[in-house]
């Protein structure tokens, strides 16, 4: 009789939530079950973000203001600057959206998703401070002044001249770009990570594969430019090669030694399980790799900018690479910083797509865990 | 009385419940150290466990009750000697013989769920055997937490997610290589309550190491007493009291003093 009485009371203490053992996850719904409010603490600064917020429209209406009542200084072949009025227009109605913002902050509650847009205005607004004095500043020293002589220095509103009128191009040499790297990334990353798992799973692979790593992965691979353009029939293929080759290794290294550093414990633990070779290998160190392969993809992404660049100044006949050398044969300064801004966007786009995509698979990992 | 059973009569007496008999006979076994030289670490063992026993192995630390515990679960050949699990030689690691370690070892990539789910993912009968899995969850007490990753359970908890991923399995043998080591002492008591009442409904047979006199005491029926390395069988206590046990048992007291003395500790008595 007391055998099972003190059975169940142990029972029954298990079933209850543990309160200290668990602190986060007890914690967790606190926040959930508030589905159409954003918690108080979005709002506290509210006094400081009205503040800031006007000065955020001070300074665009500043930037418009400059921009549309200051005479552009002309020099040379340019009979003005294009697109500085639709610039200083342009500013002053970022200025009006900022005040709309600011007048919308300033109201007791709000809409779920109208909340979260002040709520990252509020966030940015010193940043829209600096990014419209800065744009100032650039705007007067050149179009104003030119304290920054042309042809090496535009001011901010011209750069929209290639957008305007060369985008069938640079859109071509955008899309160019983005499919031979696609390409390039996906043979090397695919190619790599299966190198890198084979070699941190098979002493085997380890002994033929290690050396020829070791002495071609730190070659760079813009050195084989010359050579990869003679061997491969076309320059689209040798590029895809050496972007391959730049991305792949990084991915094996980091696949490898992912694979090697897995805890023996975890292997000891399927095998008791039941679990088969296949099993430990996709069930076990692959996972267990991941965050790792993250890192070379990391890596080997930044690497694949480089190359990919590079190809398309040396040989391939499109992409924003291209477009780079093709303004300069012109001397068409104001068109490469447009090149340089898009490409900016990309690659940076690519790289926050990477972690993205890293942080829904590798969830468990965070210190926090959203769902 | 349990010991001296054989199988099917046992197995009449305990409906639903299975459980292994281990035979372990003239085993020896070492490793080649960093040094080059020989290291025996365990020297001519025999024991046997009965179906359903729970038994503990006691000693000094590194003395090489884990490595026992590996050529048991069948991760290792053993040098010399038999291993046998009902008459069979132990060969490769079995789902029927789980060993719970030391640390939970829980996959960090998978959710409570996806842990215990483990054995029958890789046995290949996950479909079938979802029920079992939430089952085990619920009698270890973690059917809330079935969604958390391993990261946000405490020690207590992850020792015991790892028993529900071994209990899901319906092992014969359960092989516990001094799973409470690391937890706080309140957490380590209860959790030997529940160890004992999870063998108690589950009927498995147990092999236990640990270095805790109390802890060997207050759950095995039988303590084997080992030299340090290379491991000898020094001793073999009975602990003929019943179950539950207390902890204040003057019986058990006693056999503390002679287990101490077997360990050449008894002056500290």
């Amino acid at each position: 009789m007391s055998a099972t009485a003190t059975l169940l009371s142990r029972e029954e203490t298990l079933l209850e939530p543990p309160e200290i053992s668990a602190p986060h996850l007890v914690e967790k719904p606190a926040v959930k079950t508030n589905p159409t409010m954003l918690p108080a603490t979005a709002f506290e600064e509210k006094k400081g973000g009205g503040f800031f917020g006007l000065a955020a429209v001070a300074a665009w209406s500043l930037l418009g203001g400059l921009t549309l009542g200051l005479p552009d200084k002309v020099v040379g072949f340019f009979e003005s600057w294009p697109y500085t009025h639709e610039f200083g227009v342009g500013a002053l109605v970022f200025a009006a959206i900022w005040l709309a913002l600011t007048l919308v902050a300033s109201l007791s509650a709000l809409p779920r998703p109208l909340a979260r847009v002040v709520q990252a205005f509020r966030h940015s607004v010193p940043w829209l401070i600096v990014l419209a004095l800065i744009l100032a500043a650039w705007e007067v020293l050149t179009a104003k002044t030119l304290i920054l002589e042309p042809p090496f220095f535009a001011p901010p509103s011209s750069i929209f001249d290639a957008y305007v009128n060369d985008y069938p191009r640079l859109l071509d040499s955008a899309f160019n770009s983005l499919k031979l790297l696609f390409e390039g990334i996906l043979w090397g990353a695919t190619v790599g990570f299966l190198v890198g798992v084979a070699i941190g799973w098979s002493k085997r692979a380890n002994y033929w594969i290690h050396p020829i790593l070791r002495l071609i992965g730190p070659l760079p691979p813009t050195a084989l430019l010359p050579i990869a353009f003679v061997f491969f029939a076309t320059s689209h293929a040798a590029s895809v090669f050496l972007i391959a080759l730049a991305t792949g290794f990084p991915v094996a290294i980091l696949s490898w030694s992912g694979v090697a550093s897995v805890n023996k414990a975890y292997y000891d633990v399927a095998r008791t399980l039941g679990a088969s070779e296949l099993f430990l290998i996709f069930r076990v160190a692959i996972p267990a790799a991941l965050p790792q392969v993250f890192v070379g993809l990391f890596m080997g992404l930044g690497a694949s900018f480089v190359v990919l660049i590079v190809a398309e100044m040396m040989g391939v006949k499109s992409g924003l690479g291209w477009y780079l050398e093709w303004a300069k044969g012109y001397a068409d300064y104001i068109k490469m910083y447009s090149t340089l801004i898009v490409m900016t966007l990309i690659f940076s786009g690519l790289i926050s797509l990477l972690f993205a995509v890293r942080d829904r698979v590798l969830v468990w990992q965070k210190g926090t865990v959203k769902w | 009385m349990v010991a001296l059973a054989v199988a099917s009569q046992w197995e009449e007496a305990h409906p639903g419940q299975s459980a292994s008999r281990i035979q372990v006979e003239h085993v020896s076994h070492g490793f080649d150290a960093p040094s080059g030289e020989r290291l025996e670490v365990l020297e001519d063992v025999s024991l046997d466990i009965a179906l359903g026993e729970f038994v503990a192995l006691l000693g000094p630390s590194g003395c090489g009750k884990s490595t026992l515990l590996r050529l048991v679960a069948g991760l290792e050949p053993a040098d010399s000697g038999v291993l046998a699990q009902d008459g069979a030689p132990i060969t490769r690691p079995d789902p029927s013989r789980i060993v719970v370690f030391q640390d939970p070892t829980l996959f960090p990539w998978r959710t409570v769920w996806d842990n215990v789910a483990l054995g029958l993912e890789a046995q290949g009968i996950l479909k079938k055997g979802k029920g079992h899995v939430d089952e085990a969850l619920k009698k270890v007490g973690l059917d809330g937490f079935a969604r958390a990753y391993p990261h946000q359970l405490s020690g207590g908890m992850a020792q015991r997610a790892a028993l529900a991923r071994a209990l899901v399995n319906n092992p014969k043998l359960l092989i516990l290589d001094e799973p409470l080591g690391k937890l706080d002492s309140l957490t380590r008591l209860e959790m030997q309550g529940e160890l004992l009442s999870l063998w108690q409904k589950n009927g498995f047979s147990v092999l236990l190491v640990t270095h805790d006199i109390e802890e060997a005491l207050f759950l095995a029926q039988r303590v084997i007493l080992f030299s340090p390395r290379p491991a000898r069988i020094v001793s073999e206590i009975s602990v003929d009291r019943p179950y539950p046990r207390h902890r204040g048992d003057a019986a058990l007291a006693n056999l503390r003093h002679t287990v101490l003395n077997h360990l050449g500790l008894g002056k500290s008595w």
